[in-house]
């Protein structure tokens, strides 16, 4: 399963942000976090996520800073500002109504099939 | 191949990816860091999973995917660096490029207050504007240019040799604009006003050229940077006209008159200041930004040929002889020196390695037809000199033909050879790299030598 192009890009920034509000991380980090957390179906290129890590500071959700872990190589790591606290609040919100949605009108997630109708149907 | 060592290997291999990013506008070389940390990531998972480095490492590029479509992605979110920012806004990562700026950025504010200053100087002395003509209109140029090549030769640590030689030229200049007892209304105190600040440019080409003298690309490289200078010099001048027109306005408005302080301090200090900035701006943005002297030589070559060769079918068809006195004189020096700075400047811009073109061909019509017309145009000058005798004006000005007649012969020579596949294109570039010192010889012969054997006319 591919999950599509449009529902990944309006992903993109909640989760982004989700992971940076768990503690602040690098690129190659949060790429493996993503794997992790879709069991490998999220398969982000480096070409969207650092653009977008890029287009997250710029906004002002996110700041980053060259940091030498002990023992690691100089990185740059990002970190959720205040702002970016509020806006992943304010996503969470939005997804939440969205998933809440959802929910009521697929009782059984995993179980759905074409509708049939009994009278035609002769399986 | 031999066997290497596996990491040195890879960090050669990393060396090399660099170099491939490097070169794309999108990505900076913090961007470029980011994404080689990120490379660095893949392979060391990869190796731990028992992949040896450099398939590792191929694997990892591999999965980036290519360079083309992360820069566009990169190009989406970042469009301003395609649009290649000036000096003001170095790239911050780069923190060796941005100390350098700095410290030309000071150098460079040192010399153009320098030469701010200079300028009011002899004022201290009662040397006003106004009072003596002669004083300025000599010694302009001596007030920045000294400014500008001391920036250029701080720039390329020139040797204490080089800067004896500079000051040397530079007093020489000096002296040559204030020893000779000049008339405000002689011919000589025009003629030095006019060619001691070419000479005088030379001499910064010196200082820009450094150690390399006899370097041809050097030289040609001065070329480029005269041309972006006079471009940027310009462009400023209409700014500062802008400036004054404001600030003539505004204080108008509030009942005072800013007349003098625009005459007096404005005009003059912006002026020697503004010439030191152009050269300090060529040289910050060298490689930022396309050229522009030669794109303005694309579009003007074509137009040039065809008003000269118009030109000459009217001479042809009427049967009219050219008018000859000093100011058609002048004009016509002043247009081969446009062709030549044509030639000069598509040139310099020109790829040395790439065929031949109908451009070339164009080049060749244009340099001909204006050979033809001066051809002309000597003609009958020297019929008048040999009538009438000899002036300080008419001199510079013959002299001033030949030795661009010379030049243009030789370039068009150069240029059917190189158009019939006879010749190469360096040829060209030499010879116009060899003849600045033609130049040179010529404006210090008028500045210096016309003036006492005219008689100070």
């Amino acid at each position: 399963m591919r999950v599509t192009k449009d529902l990944v890009a309006a992903s993109a920034t909640p989760i982004v942000l989700g992971i940076l509000a768990e503690g602040e991380s690098y690129g190659y980090a949060i790429l493996r976090r993503i794997s992790d957390l879709s069991g490998g179906q999220l398969d982000w290129t480096e070409g969207f996520l650092y653009p977008l890590l890029h287009r997250l500071e710029r906004l002002g959700h996110v700041e980053s800073s060259w940091q030498t872990v002990t023992g690691e190589r100089r990185r740059k790591y990002y970190r959720v500002t205040t702002q970016g606290m509020a806006e992943l609040a304010e996503q969470h919100h939005q997804w939440e109504t969205v998933v809440e949605a959802l929910k009521q009108i697929w009782p059984n997630i995993g179980d759905l099939r074409p509708l049939t109708f009994p009278l035609e149907g002769n399986a | 191949m031999t066997v290497t060592n596996g990491k040195e290997e890879l960090e050669a291999q990393f060396t090399q990816w660099r170099e491939y990013v490097r070169r794309r506008p999108e990505l900076q070389s913090s961007d470029a860091d980011e994404l080689e940390d990120h490379l660095r990531d893949s392979v060391d998972e990869l190796v731990a999973l028992g992949l040896k480095p450099d398939e590792a490492f191929l694997i990892a590029v591999k999965r980036m995917g290519g360079l083309d479509e992360l820069s566009r992605e990169f190009a989406r979110e970042h469009s301003e660096r395609l649009w290649k920012q000036l000096v003001f806004t170095g790239d911050p990562a780069d923190s060796v490029k941005k100390i350098r700026s700095r410290q030309d950025l000071i150098a460079m504010l040192i010399c153009a207050a320098g030469a701010a200053v200079s300028i009011k100087v002899p004022g201290l002395f009662g040397l006003r504007f106004e009072d003596s003509d002669t004083f300025y209109a000599t010694n302009f140029s001596l007030f920045t240019l000294p400014w500008l090549a001391a920036f250029l030769a701080w720039r390329r640590q020139a040797g204490a040799r080089l800067c004896a030689v500079l000051v040397a030229l530079f007093a020489l200049g000096a002296a040559g604009a204030n020893i000779y007892p000049l008339d405000e209304d002689s011919q000589s105190v025009n003629l030095v006003g006019t060619h001691l600040p070419i000479a005088l440019w030379l001499v910064v080409g010196l200082a820009y050229v450094s150690d390399e003298l006899r370097s041809s690309r050097r030289r040609m490289d001065f070329i480029r940077f005269s041309g972006e200078w006079f471009v940027y010099l310009v462009l400023i001048a209409l700014g500062g006209g802008v400036l004054t027109v404001f600030l003539t306005g505004t204080f108008k408005a509030i009942g005072l008159d800013s007349g003098e302080f625009i005459s007096e301090w404005l005009l003059p200090c912006g002026a020697m200041a503004a010439i030191v900035v152009a050269g300090w701006l060529v040289e910050a943005k060298q490689g930022v930004i396309e050229n522009i002297a030669p794109v303005l030589t694309r579009l003007f070559t074509p137009l040039f040929a065809v008003v000269l060769l118009a030109f000459l079918v009217a001479i042809g068809v009427n049967g009219r002889g050219i008018d000859i006195n000093r100011e058609t004189l002048m004009m016509f020096d002043l247009l081969l020196a446009v062709v030549l700075g044509l030639l000069l400047y598509s040139i310099s811009a020109r790829d040395p390695l790439a065929p031949r073109g109908t451009f070339d061909v164009l080049q060749l019509v244009l340099v001909v037809s204006a050979l033809v017309i001066d051809a002309l145009v000597l003609l009958m000058m020297a019929g008048r000199i040999a009538e009438y005798g000899g002036t300080p004006n008419k001199m510079a000005a013959l002299g001033e033909n030949i030795v661009l007649l010379v030049n243009l012969a030789w370039s068009a020579w150069l240029l059917l050879r190189f158009v019939r596949r006879r010749g190469g294109f360096p040829a060209i570039e030499r010879w116009q790299t060899s003849y600045l010192a033609v130049y040179a010889v010529w404006m210090w012969a008028v500045v210096l030598i016309l003036p006492p054997v005219f008689g100070y006319q």
